[in-house]
């Protein structure tokens, strides 16, 4: 299968009051053509940041410092502006979290639908216009010639979420990143939106690389997970063997942080401490201050990602020292 | 389905007439302008027609010395005030309306580039700045100087005083509105910087800009009048409102008419455009309120 996005060690940074500092560091991962990758970790891991960095759209006082960022086997970080700019949309496009303020409110759905079709795709208004309806009865909006003539605050989140992804896919793009897709809609809506990515991926052959903190929407989606902490991958594996068999303590504190429904009492089990600050400067693993098993070597040393049965990838000393036991 | 496509301009302007006030003062404009088109249809004078015979005849209100035909009465010259009122606001209005425009254009596209650019914002930004400490009238002043006194030249230098105040608005706009989430989004589909600025960010600039218009307007036809006031704007024997009071000084005792009348319409003018511009301000962006 051929790697859509490979990236490898990467590293951005953010400048705050003058000085540097790393929020992704090291970050290596790839997504295959039609995988769905989901990225988690809680606010301020660098799971947005990682996107941006693809996208080229981080802000002003963030740079990507070194890494290689691969899309379908072109260098990203090596081109100028304007190279750059001509992969975005027509080879990556990104779904964004805020549905209600995702379309410029001034101008009609079908203008921007259209707008964009033609940019990327070298067809006329009529065409175009034919496209754009096809592409939002893709993703099931109903009465697409109608809707074509609205406006943006005529359409409720959900309807704008559907008119985003119809936007990004009607493009064919050979990335798709949706970055919180769902957060910022309510539950039934956020699982019509799922229902209805599961169903493109088939469809539209793309590499998706999902961004979520919610692990409820990791099971739907994801074929593979990578979870982030600080910056960092700590864990990486197919969704089955993660949720079946978590081995980094902070995953499985995750885990334990997800109330169950099902049971009488449920308990939340949260992690003890709190997330570090981008300013924080902490040696060793980033997880140590918070994590129950911390020993020593935790402190001082950054422990490197192994790889275990079934391309289960972790970064920590104590699941290296079970290993080594066994 | 005429009427869902029904805009945010339309809307702004049914909403600016549900105020009374507002409702008055644009209808009033609207009348104005009208009138001051035909107003060769209307009066049988000539602006700069001559009739020493009957100079400084009263208006209609006089119980003696009224000339039947010259409802505002004449002016030192025999001239009929009404028909020079009427001719004045052409040139008023014409050099309020294009001198907006020029400002707007200049204004509005060094306002863009500052906002959206970081490298340009600060080389234009203080060149504004620069203009904007001047004080209007001494600006207008230094360029009539230099260019000469005439109609085109007021025109110009209230052209270039306008630009300051359109730059720095819309780029205060420029400023929030490229944070703005769909304008990320816009860039992430691959839009050009010269698509996302001037399509989706001036597009969504033109509440703040038809503000600043409208009281621009307001302050530039209150400029061309100082200016010819001074002598530096619409030289004689042109029929300017501000060069018609300037005149009339002399007769001021004589004849206060000729004073109180054109000081009048210009005032009612400049507040009408006034009176729009903030009820426009509040139906299309209040977060101005505070700030313009």
């Amino acid at each position: 299968m051929a790697k859509v996005l490979d990236i490898n060690q990467l590293v951005t940074h953010f400048t705050i009051a003058g000085k540097p500092y790393p929020v992704i560091r090291d970050l290596s991962f790839y997504v295959n053509q039609g995988e769905t990758v989901c990225i988690v970790g809680e606010s301020g891991c660098g799971k947005s940041v990682t996107t941006l960095a693809i996208m080229d759209l981080l802000p002003n006082n963030g740079e990507v410092v070194s890494g290689s960022i691969k899309l379908n086997e072109i260098e990203l970080t090596k081109l100028n502006k304007k190279e750059r700019n001509a992969f975005r949309g027509r080879d990556m496009g990104m779904i964004f979290q805020e549905p209600m303020t995702a379309l410029n409110p001034l101008l009609t759905i079908g203008y921007q639908l259209t707008e964009n079709i033609m940019l990327h795709r070298n067809v006329d208004k009529k065409n175009a216009t034919e496209i754009a309806i096809h592409y939002l009865n893709v993703v099931g909006i109903s009465n697409p010639k109608e809707r074509l003539k609205q406006y943006p605050f005529q359409l409720s989140g959900g309807l704008r979420q559907r008119v985003m992804i119809a936007m990004v896919i009607s493009v064919k793009p050979k990335l798709l990143i949706a970055d919180e897709p769902t957060t910022a809609l309510d539950v039934t809506i956020q699982k019509q939106v799922l229902n209805l990515m599961n169903k493109l991926k088939k469809d539209i052959d793309a590499g998706i690389l999902f961004i979520t903190h919610d692990l409820g929407v990791v099971a739907e989606i994801a074929d593979r997970v990578i979870v982030l902490y600080a910056g960092r991958k700590v864990e990486e594996a197919s969704v089955e063997d993660l949720f079946n068999n978590p081995k980094h303590p902070y995953t499985i504190g995750l885990m334990n942080a997800v109330p169950n429904v099902d049971s009488d009492h449920f308990e939340i089990k949260p992690i003890p401490g709190t997330f570090p600050l981008l300013t924080d400067d902490i040696k060793g693993c980033r997880f140590h201050p918070r994590c129950p098993f911390a020993m020593d070597r935790c402190r001082s040393e950054v422990p490197s990602e192994l790889e275990y049965d079934n391309h289960h990838r972790v970064a920590c000393f104590k699941v290296e020292e079970e290993y080594a036991h066994e | 389905m005429r009427k869902r496509k029904e805009n945010w301009l339309v809307k702004a302007f049914t909403n600016l007439l549900k105020n009374k006030l507002a409702t008055v003062a644009f209808f009033f404009l609207i009348l104005e302008i009208l009138i001051v088109l035909i107003a060769p249809y209307l009066t049988p004078h000539d602006p700069l027609e001559t009739n020493i015979a009957l100079k400084l005849a009263p208006g209609f209100w006089a119980s003696e010395g009224y000339v039947e035909g010259y409802y505002l009465g004449t002016d030192h010259l025999g001239r009929d005030v009404l028909t020079r009122l009427l001719y004045g606001g052409r040139i008023s209005l014409w050099v309020g309306f294009v001198s907006t425009f020029i400002g707007l254009i200049f204004g509005v596209t060094l306002g863009l580039l500052a906002g959206y650019y970081k490298q340009l914002d600060n080389i234009i930004m203080r060149f504004m700045d620069l203009l904007f400490t001047f004080p209007g009238i001494l600006l207008a002043m230094l360029i009539v100087a230099m260019l000469g006194a005439s109609t085109t030249n007021a025109m110009i230098a209230i052209s270039v005083w306008s630009i300051p105040g359109f730059a720095r608005m819309v780029r205060g706009k420029v400023l929030s509105l490229k944070e703005e989430d769909y304008v990320t989004a816009v860039r992430s589909l691959g839009a050009s910087d010269f698509r996302i600025l001037f399509l989706h960010i001036l597009k969504n600039s033109l509440p703040v800009i038809i503000v600043v218009s409208t009281m621009r307007l307001a302050s530039s036809i209150m400029s061309i009048a100082t200016l010819s006031f001074l002598g530096l704007g619409s030289p004689p024997p042109n029929p300017e409102w501000g060069a018609m009071i300037a005149t009339a000084r002399d007769y001021m005792w004589k004849q206060p008419s000729l004073i109180i009348i054109p000081g009048v319409v210009v005032m009612i003018t400049v507040i009408s455009f006034n009176i729009v511009g903030d009820k426009l301000r509040d139906v299309l962006d209040p977060s101005l309120k505070e700030n313009a």
